[in-house]
């Protein structure tokens, strides 16, 4: 069995209440914190923890908290990204939903880190049923002398409030996701300034993904040397991966880094294989804005080694051959998946969540969706097909905020990859319904 | 249409909130104030229900029209008392968004985007709603119905049709009152 950290209790039943929560040891680290350590000796635990943002950049959390501006007399802000909105990623959502309160501890003892004395949990408006959730475990901490002022008797004091989006990707961007905690469109701002200097508000403020709050307790309460002698090399830790398509057990798993990708997707532990006994085509290993990659590129690395569930192995190869572990949204594709009609399904999403400030996302995305639309119904040319090669290298780099390269990525890897299957369905397109999803026909039917 | 004015439970929620922010920071209390709205006053958000929400937190009322039009929960059109959101992006197509969306769509005789005409049923395709491992899937208020089968489909639909109420993502309740 694999090292569990953030999902170590989660099947203890009511672990989502305040009681059973601290029965387990919940809200160890805030008592630790507080009432023992300085904010500086916190942040270099997180720092020497290794730990890297887990909401798909990667960046080192430590470092990012480093940045923090401290001037005096400001109030400086912790903003929890519950933004969750790429493709393929529903992790944090069975975070919060099962284990509250683990989230809320990483907040206080984040927040307290970091100077903060009033923290917001930014959730996608989607999740309603999870804000009152969290809603609920806020208020029981509150109760339980966890939240508020003077925390546990000391003189830290802090509020959080749960803030609900209303439906756009783009708000998982932090700057995105400041603007819209104001009550603004979701417009990615220019950079620098960087939140760390002046975020929201203009205050110095710490953006973070749930996930990565959620594994700051465990590093609290055992130090970041701990964390470091697990996983693999600098990808440190555990990863939570949210796991679907075509597998005989999609959800989300705790996998410490380092498993091979081979034994992710074969082993019981975890997928359980392909479903209906066919056989692997693709994944999309990191969410839907990373490159997808055929079968044997996603087991093993151009040099011939197994591919692990690491930030460095799944990025092995470069975008040649290579990928990122992204946010972890792992999605398996069978023999029988169309990679022209799933790319469309994915440039239908960056279109629609594309925020319009930046020209060739607006305009690029739109085109790349309707190019793809034109083929998958079989009226494309091989044109086309260069066509959208030429589009997406034209949009990448070239944009405020990643969403940019992001609707990029796909389409590049899927031609890259897949060139043949486009030119299939520009040649003969009487062969395209067949591979059209018939396989779930059946399914719906009678499941 | 009635008068468009909170109640006094929901005016003292909307005090709470705006509290949740510095002072002088209220508009921040704008997508939870608009959620409100459109939940109170028959689920979407006309012009006169967002010049309420501008008074209720002195910004301009162009200030709540262009972020009400940003995000894709904010509805600027009636709905219907039903409003059903089928995720299709990757993963849901997988495992058979497309089916279900046809399926629905057959049944209740509209094509998505569309409402039925006794102003029962919305059918609306949404992208990523984080469902993926339980796709296909749809949202019906602040509920997600997952691992679908059209059987499951056609009881929601049966249960929909016989309820009055419209469908919510939250009631004055949702959110605690600091």
């Amino acid at each position: 069995m694999s090292k569990k950290i953030l999902l170590e209790h989660i099947n203890v039943p009511g672990i989502e209440t305040l009681e059973v929560y601290r029965s387990k040891g919940g809200y160890s680290s805030v008592e630790k914190a507080l009432k023992t350590m300085t904010q500086d000796a916190i942040v270099e635990e997180v720092k020497k923890s290794g730990l890297r943002g887990r909401g798909g950049a990667g960046f080192p959390t430590g470092m990012k908290w480093s940045f923090l501006a401290k001037p005096e007399g400001v109030a400086r802000y912790l903003v929890c990204n519950a933004d969750e909105s790429e493709p393929g990623t529903f992790k944090d959502r069975y975070l919060m939903e099962k284990i509250p309160h683990l989230l809320i501890e990483g907040m206080i003892t984040s927040s307290y880190a970091l100077g903060a004395n009033t923290s917001y949990i930014y959730v996608r408006g989607e999740y309603f049923y999870i804000i009152k959730i969290l809603e609920k475990a806020i208020d029981d901490a509150y109760k339980a002398g966890l939240l508020g002022k003077n925390i546990l008797g000391t003189d830290y004091s802090l509020d959080l409030y749960v803030q609900a989006g209303a439906g756009a990707y783009i708000c998982g961007e932090e700057t995105a996701l400041l603007e819209s905690l104001e009550g603004k469109r979701g417009n990615p701002r220019i950079k620098p300034p960087f939140p760390a200097i002046a975020g929201l508000f203009a205050c110095p403020t710490i953006v973070n993904n749930v996930e990565t709050l959620a594994a700051v307790p465990s590093i609290v309460n055992n130090g970041g040397e701990w964390y470091t002698g697990i996983g693999i090399g600098r990808s440190t830790g555990t990863k939570l991966i949210s796991a679907s398509g075509h597998i005989n057990k999609p959800g989300v798993y705790e996998i410490e880094m380092g498993i091979t990708v081979e034994d992710f997707i074969y082993s019981d532990e975890y997928c359980g294989g392909i479903k209906n006994g066919k056989k692997l085509k693709a994944v999309v290993a990191g969410g839907s804005s990373v490159p997808i990659l055929p079968a044997d590129l996603i087991l093993t690395t151009a040099n011939g080694e197994k591919r692990l569930m690491s930030y460095e192995s799944l990025a092995d190869g470069g975008f040649a051959s290579g990928t990122m572990l992204g946010s972890g949204g792992f999605i398996v594709m069978d023999e029988t998946t169309s990679i022209v009609e799933n790319l469309y399904t994915f440039a239908r999403f960056y279109h629609h969540e594309s925020c319009g400030q930046c020209s060739p996302c607006r305009e690029g995305t739109a085109w790349m969706e309707k190019i793809l639309h034109k083929i998958k119904d079989g009226h494309g040319t091989l044109a086309d097909v260069d066509l959208l090669w030429e589009i997406q290298s034209k949009i990448e780099g070239n944009t405020i905020c990643p969403l940019g390269d992001a609707a990029a990525w796909p389409v590049a890897s899927a031609i890259r990859h897949f060139r043949n299957e486009f030119e299939e369905y520009v040649k003969n397109p009487s062969t395209i319904n067949k591979v059209k999803h018939y396989h779930n026909m059946h399914n719906l039917a009678t499941a | 249409m009635s008068e468009i004015k909170f109640d006094d439970n929901s005016l003292a929620l909307v005090q709470s909130i705006i509290k949740r922010y510095p002072e002088g920071k209220q508009k921040s209390a704008l997508l939870p104030l608009l959620h409100l709205a459109q939940a109170e006053f028959d689920g979407w958000l006309s012009v006169p229900t967002m010049d309420y929400v501008a008074s209720l937190l002195s910004i301009k009322p162009i200030e709540v029209y262009e972020v009400a039009s940003f995000y894709s929960m904010f509805n600027l059109k009636p709905v219907g008392k039903c409003l059903i959101e089928v995720c299709r992006t990757s993963s849901c197509w997988l495992r058979g968004a497309n089916e279900i969306v046809d399926h629905i769509g057959n049944k209740l005789g509209i094509k998505p985007g569309e409402t039925t005409a006794d102003g029962k049923f919305t059918l609306k395709t949404v992208e990523c709603l984080g469902s993926c491992g339980t796709a296909p899937m749809l949202q019906i208020g602040d509920k997600f119905h997952e691992d679908l089968t059209f059987d499951k489909v056609d009881s929601l639909i049966n249960e929909w049709s016989n309820k009055t109420e419209h469908s919510k993502y939250l009631d004055v309740n949702t959110f605690r009152k600091n």
